[in-house]
């Protein structure tokens, strides 16, 4: 292709925009509805997942190990483990792909928490030594908390182990709750999916109607499918690009209006419900929506002209 | 492979000097309903003549220009126009076969966005002329249509007489060396026509090959030229300085 061509290709794909005025605002608007629903969706179900996440993170399950201090009557050869085991251990449970972090919890520092809590600031009165002596823990943390029941089943296979510590309620809800944010999510991308189509196909149409004769006399006068093609494809990308800005602008701002008036109002609720930050969100929603309004606009400039090359 | 091109360059030549430079054999197209639109028309038209194609609506004159523009194929029979076979052009070549070929319609067919230099200089872009090479001739071939000063007007802004002058100029612009007229007169005034027909004849005279649809019987009565008419698909007459021939 000739630099000439090249530069008439761009010029047309610019002038194409401001010639149809109409057709393109139409498109534009058609796109940016699409992506600014699309966007305030994600920024909804994102804060959502990022709070259950976080609660998440904060379910942890207690391994307890047998001792020569603990209850059990009796205990079997290699059941009590050693320093170099239950380190060992630690770094076993650190190596599951379900484990966010695991913390050791050794007697004295179980002892420093438990104590006050149960027996008040002179906690240590009456107790010359260690009552929990020998009772080391972990405290181990899940970055999938649908996990929880293999983790703890692997857990309690281990002849050391002598008691796992876990609220399987908190598991099931925080489970359940992913599941219905999943579907859910899933639900109404199919809703606006089918809505983008619609509107989409409809502009398409109006489209069809303003370029037919256009194309009908290009290809009549040689115009290579390319060379037709071409301005047609530029101009839907810009309009894509355009229907993928305002949205995104209308929603950075949005967004940012709403969680000052969130943190600022309900100043309470924003202590224990982290939001995620206008950075976060649009690290992903960004280029997902600029490529979302590109493909878009390039997939319905193609097909707009597709359909009157066969002149 | 450059020898096997030039083989068949020649073989065109040849062709388009023994038999001419439109050549139908029996052809004929039905489309899914109703009678066949053309039924067996055999037709030779040599290169440099000036040819009027007359017929009533439905005699299968659209139907004609449709085939030797490569927008239909034909049924059955061959149509073989500047040496190439119709039936094997691929669709990429049909916009290169285009070229070759300037087209007036009736109802002139012109970009209405954009001004008389736009729409002529297009016909050049779409081949690639470099654009001190469209300077050039973008001016040169509206002066020849009596166009010169007009080249920044919108298209919109033109009587009927001009924007069928844009139409021609857009048509010569590429030197083709065919040129199809579909009813160049059937929206202009009698005194616009005669200055059309007048610039086809202009043209002609240049060296290219005029086919002329049309139903303007004085036109054809006057110019003395070959006339093929037709009648529900078939030729009925096909004369050298021929007249226009009076259903009844």
């Amino acid at each position: 292709m000739k630099i000439s061509t090249l530069f008439y290709t761009f010029r047309q794909g610019f002038v194409n925009i401001f010639r149809n005025k109409w057709y393109s605002l139409a498109s534009v608007a058609t796109i940016s509805a699409c992506l600014f629903l699309f966007g305030l969706f994600y920024a909804i179900v994102a804060n959502f997942q990022n709070m259950v996440k976080t609660a998440e993170e904060g379910v942890s399950v207690t391994v307890f190990f047998h001792s020569e201090a603990d209850s059990c009557a009796s205990h079997e050869e290699n059941e009590i483990p050693t320093d170099e085991r239950l380190d060992e251990i630690g770094q076993q449970i650190g190596a599951r792909m379900e484990v966010s972090d695991v913390r050791f919890i050794s007697d004295d520092e179980a002892w420093a928490t438990f104590g006050p809590d149960y027996f008040g600031e002179n906690y240590a009165e009456g107790f010359p030594e260690n009552p929990l002596e020998g009772e080391n823990t972990y405290e181990v943390y899940l970055s999938d908390v649908s996990m929880q029941d293999a983790l703890v089943t692997w857990l309690e296979s281990m002849p050391e182990v002598r008691k796992v510590n876990y609220s399987e309620l908190t598991a099931t809800t925080l489970s359940g709750v992913n599941l219905l944010i999943a579907y859910v999510s899933i639900g109404i991308i199919v809703i606006l999916l089918a809505v983008s189509i619609f509107l989409i196909s409809n502009t398409v149409a109006i489209g069809i109607s303003v370029r037919k004769e256009e194309i009908n006399i290009m290809k009549y006068i040689g115009a290579t499918d390319f060379f037709v093609r071409a301005p047609f494809v530029l101009e839907g990308i810009l309009i894509g690009v355009m229907g993928a800005g305002i949205p995104l602008l209308l929603i950075y701002s949005l967004y940012n209006y709403a969680l000052g008036y969130v943190i600022e109002r309900f100043a309470m609720l924003s202590s224990f419900l982290k939001f995620l930050t206008v950075d976060e969100i649009f690290r992903f929603l960004t280029p997902v929506s600029l490529f979302l309004g590109v493909g878009i606009g390039f997939l319905g400039s193609i097909s707009t002209v597709r359909k009157h090359l066969n002149v | 492979m450059t020898r096997n091109k030039e083989f068949l360059r020649r073989k065109r030549e040849q062709m388009i000097e023994e038999k001419g430079i439109i050549v139908l054999d029996n052809v004929s197209k039905s489309y899914s309903t109703g009678a066949p639109a053309l039924n067996g028309i055999s037709l030779n038209i040599k290169r440099g003549e000036f040819v009027f194609i007359v017929g009533d609506s439905g005699s299968g004159k659209s139907t004609l220009i449709k085939l030797l523009l490569r927008e239909l194929t034909a049924t059955s029979g061959s149509v073989y126009v500047m040496g190439s076979d119709m039936a094997k052009l691929k669709h990429r070549q049909i916009p290169k076969y285009r070229r070759n070929l300037g087209v007036v319609f009736q109802d002139f067919r012109l970009l209405k966005d954009r001004n008389v230099y736009e729409n002529v200089a297009f016909a050049q872009r779409i081949i690639e002329t470099p654009v001190v090479e469209i300077r050039r001739n973008v001016p040169a071939i509206l002066a020849t249509v009596g166009l010169a000063g007009k080249y920044k007007a919108k298209t919109k802004q033109l009587s009927g007489g001009e924007q069928q002058r844009v139409a021609l100029a857009r048509a010569l612009v590429n030197n083709p060396s065919i040129l199809l007229a579909d009813e160049p007169t059937g929206n202009l005034d009698p005194k616009n026509s005669w200055e059309i027909m007048k610039l086809l004849e202009e043209i002609n005279e240049g060296g290219t090959t005029v086919v002329v649809v049309t139903h303007n019987r004085e036109i054809v009565n006057s110019m003395q030229k070959r006339v093929v008419t037709m009648k529900k698909g078939v030729i009925i007459s096909d004369e050298e300085k021929g007249g226009y021939i009076d259903e009844d």
